[in-house]
């Protein structure tokens, strides 16, 4: 290699360096919050089960036919007399359970949302699960938003993508380090320091795959809010262009009526979620369905459907749109919730290495600044003693 | 200790490990049942290899001369 070109090599790492420090040191003190906080996450069905804060469904025989929607609706209502439904939730492996998300209005920011589960055969209610409060929930806001809402969660994104510029620069800066050295070496008898370096590097770069996947993930779950907003006025765009009205007002439409055309359309497919009209998975004068398939895949990408609450009418909506898609598969890469107990365990290990990484490189700076000041007072010592 | 190694050389165990864990990450979202096996398999390689390294094993291993 001509100097010329090992110099500009070297400024080049210099610049790679600069921003490897700058934008992991700006997010690390987040990250560590998200990675520790994201711990017990990865297992809240778990804890929510130890705890026994799950509402479970009263054994009824298989063969009981499920309730009216109508009167689902009506016991929710009559729960929480002063609030309005914005969607019932019905998970994989509770079919019995509809659990009713209510808030004052459709359109709020859903952060003051009730709910009530109600038995999907009797339609009787059978408790308030409380999300707000205790330390799931605690846990659950400092990895969201910070308690600050939609500013919270973009200003988490940006600090999601200060770790992804961190892991790319860290790849870049692995191949000076490891030019002598063998994969994976640590080298122990040096001074703590390069151990430190050493161990940073081998667990950066061997789960580095895994960091971007779940960074990468999370900045766009951060944006779930304005992705799901975009698609909602794409739909309403596409239905106004085809002249579906879809701002009609809806009063004293039948759920059951639009879930019965629903189902009997797609008969090889489970609701997900329905949401109201007015809520942010709908548009102003729809219910929307969210179907899930029956495989895997499909399970998690919820195809929505659109029905007429005065004339229970399908209505063709625009296909699912790109972002919606990346937003969809976004969740189960980033919560790891998709490949039962021990894939969670494997999230949790990751997580955990992911920790190690993170406080290693604080270290390294530390020590590394600390080595800098040592270095600056003794050369002004010997500059200051006379000769 | 060993020469200087090519770009090629530094990312080979990198990208190996980077490719089993992506599909240890795909595999359980495409399928269930033994696919979830084979993604616990998968993902379990990075965390194992981090074991083996941080332990120092490997070190014995490969310089038995230590």
């Amino acid at each position: 290699m001509s100097r010329a070109r090992a110099e500009s090599t070297g400024t080049r790492m210099q610049r790679w360096r600069w921003l490897h420090t700058w934008s992991s040191l700006v997010c690390t003190v987040f990250m560590l919050v998200l990675c520790v906080t994201g711990l017990p996450l990865v297992f809240s069905h778990e804890i929510r089960h130890l705890t026994q804060t799950v509402i479970e469904a009263p054994a009824l025989p298989v063969a009981t036919p499920r309730a009216s929607l109508d009167r689902v609706v009506e016991t929710a209502r009559g729960f929480h007399p002063a609030l309005v439904p914005l969607y019932l939730f019905a998970e994989e492996d509770e079919p019995a359970l509809w659990t009713v998300k209510m808030d004052t209005r459709p359109d709020t920011d859903e952060s003051a949302a009730r709910f009530v589960v109600i038995d999907a055969r009797t339609a009787l209610p059978l408790g308030e699960p409380r999300f707000d409060d205790g330390f799931m929930s605690v846990m659950y806001r400092l990895h969201v938003d910070l308690f600050a809402g939609l500013a919270g969660k973009l200003f988490l994104g940006l600090m999601g993508v200060l770790l992804l510029v961190a892991l790319v620069s860290g790849v870049v800066l692995y191949v000076p380090f490891m030019r002598k050295l063998a994969f994976g070496t640590v080298r122990r008898e040096r001074a703590p320091r390069i151990v430190w370096l050493d161990l940073h590097n081998m667990l950066g770069i061997v789960t580095v795959a895994w960091a971007l996947v779940v960074g990468a993930t999370g900045v766009v779950n951060t944006w779930a809010d304005l992705i799901l907003q975009a698609w909602q006025r794409e739909q309403v765009t596409a239905l106004r262009a085809g002249h579906a009205d879809a701002t009609a007002p809806v009063d004293g439409a039948s759920l059951q009526a639009a879930a019965d055309v629903v189902l009997a359309a797609f008969p090889d497919k489970a609701v997900s979620t329905i949401a109201f009209p007015g809520t942010l998975l709908s548009t102003p004068a729809h219910f929307t369905f969210m179907l899930r398939g029956n495989t895997p895949l499909t399970s998690k990408l919820v195809e929505p459907v659109l029905v007429d609450p005065l004339t229970s009418q399908i209505i063709d909506a625009a296909p699912r749109p790109w972002y919606a898609t990346a937003l969809l598969l976004s969740q189960p890469l980033h919560f790891g919730d998709y490949g039962a107990l021990p894939l969670k365990v494997l999230w949790a290990a990751l997580d955990a290495i992911t920790i190690v990484v993170l406080w290693s490189g604080v270290v390294l700076w530390w020590r590394k600044r600390r080595a800098a000041k040592a270095a600056d007072r003794a050369a002004t010592r010997v500059a200051e003693s006379p000769a | 200790m060993t020469g200087r190694r090519t770009v090629m050389q530094v990312f080979l165990w990198p990208l190996v490990l980077a490719l089993v864990t992506l599909c240890g990450l795909l595999s359980a979202l495409l399928g269930d049942g033994v696919w979830d096996v084979l993604s616990w398999c998968l993902l379990a390689v990075p965390v194992a290899v981090c074991a083996v390294f941080a332990s120092g094993r490997q070190d014995r291993r490969t310089h038995p001369e230590r």
